[in-house]
This record gives C-alpha cells, structure tokens and sequence, in this order.
C-alpha cells in the first residue's frame, strides 16, 4: 500500500507563502516496459492528485506514464485560513490514497 | 482530456512496433521530427488553441541527466498570483519520449506560479512547459536535456 509523504509548515502567519511537498511511494509503471518475454507490461500509475483546503482545491495535478516512480509534486499557496489540507492520489486500479493535515494560520 | 492527448501520441509507438527493425531505424529521423509536430498539436489541444508565446516560463533542469529515469525540474513563471492575473495551468512535454504529455498542474490564485516534480526521459532531448493564464494568453519555455542512461525501459 503506497504511503503518502506530505511537509510543509504546518503553523503559518496570514499572507505567509508555503510550500508543500508532497510524495508517494508508487512504482508508477509506463505502460512502455517490456518483461522478459517482450511483451509490454500494462500501465499501472498514479493518475492524478489533488489537494484541498476546507474543502475547496488548490492545486491539482494530471500526470501520464513520464512522471517518475515515486512521484514527488511540490507547489506553493498563501496562508489565508486555518482548517484542514486534504490531499488524495487516484491509482489506475481505482485506489485512492489520502492524508490530511491541519493548517493553524495566525 | 489529457488523456486522449496521450493516446493520441502513443500512434507513433505503435507504428514503430510494426514496422520491421530496420524499416524503422531507417526512419527514426523523420519520426523523431513528427513527435515534435504532435506534442505542438497537444500543446495546442492544452490551451484551448492559443498559440504560446516564448516568455515567462522558466524550465529548470539539469544540463546533463545520467539517469533517465529520474529527472527533477521546477517550472517557474513569471507572473502574479492574483484573483484577477494568475497561471491556471502549466503542461510539461517532453517530446522525445514514446508519449510526450508527461504532467499538467492546475493553480489557483495563490502561492506563487512555481512547481515542482521528477520525470522519465527517453533520450536527449528538449523539453518544453506552457504556462496558461487566467486571461487565456499561453506562454512557453524550453530546455534541451542531455540523456546518459535513458529512463523509458523497453
């Protein structure tokens, strides 16, 4: 089971620029791998990810067989209201990995 | 949406499998030349048919990646992040591989127009982002990466 990785500073002035990173630990199979008899093995990758603050997005990713294993997305938002990060991976196989965290803005 | 774009890319793949080796060897530089054409039509696909301008977009990228199959970058654009200006979306392509589309990011107006991630690449090649605005302009940059160890398989 893949485990999401997030960091970032979770107690942040108001107007404060954080960054996130985020990782999740996923062989992210091309689809463009052939096994030892030359037949391809089929695509098996996170396909998107998304992440929300209270419930409304910012930031979301659509990501193809190119991304690397282990995929790792950093991106930036302004601290503006305290509440819940929730940030969720979609798998080929219709898995969904989520994490959440508790953002406190002063 | 993007994934119709990959599917479509993924002809150029499939042809090549079907040819025999050498036919296709014998034709590897034209083909490479048409992959350059089909990642402009899914850019073109992307932005909704805006054509990008060069600027803005700042492609951060090693000069030489020994590993293809771990490949950091950071697109940076210049740009506000404002309700009323901000980047709703940056695509990454990277055109020498058997698919170009490798990651597209949607924003909202805040943090800073900056992203973070790793791909695979197949071969040396350019590599190229398109960065679209709330006002609908699109805006490119590019960076050519060398390729020791590709990172594609097969």
């Amino acid at each position: 089971m893949p485990t999401p990785k997030v960091k970032f500073n979770e107690t942040a002035a108001k107007g404060e620029i954080l960054e996130i990173k985020t990782m999740i630990d996923h062989d992210m199979e091309s689809g463009q791998r052939k096994d030892k008899d030359g037949k391809l093995i089929p695509r098996k990758i996170v396909n998107k990810f998304i992440c929300t603050l209270n419930g409304k997005e910012l930031f979301h990713a659509e990501m193809h067989g190119a991304v690397s294993a282990n995929p790792a997305t950093n991106f930036f938002i302004t601290a503006t209201e305290s509440g819940t990060m929730e940030f969720k991976w979609f798998d080929d196989d219709g898995s969904v990995y989520a994490i959440s965290r508790q953002l406190t803005v002063n | 949406m993007s994934q119709d774009v990959n599917s479509d890319l993924s002809r150029r793949g499939v042809l090549l499998g079907m040819g025999a080796g050498a036919a296709a060897l014998a034709l590897m530089p034209s083909v490479a030349h048409a992959t350059r054409e089909e990642a402009n039509d899914a850019f073109a696909k992307l932005t909704g048919g805006a054509k990008p301008q060069a600027g803005k977009v700042t492609l951060k990228l090693p000069e030489i990646a020994e590993n293809g199959n771990t490949v950091p970058f950071t697109v940076v654009v210049d740009n506000p992040m404002t309700e009323a200006n901000y980047v709703k979306a940056i695509h990454v392509m990277a055109e020498g591989n058997p698919a170009p589309g490798v990651v597209s990011y949607f924003l909202q107006p805040t943090g800073k127009a900056e992203v973070y991630g790793r791909m695979r690449l197949a071969k040396t090649q350019d590599v190229r982002a398109v960065a679209v605005l709330s006002d609908g302009s699109a805006w490119e940059g590019k960076k050519e990466v060398k390729v020791t160890i590709g990172g594609c398989g097969g």
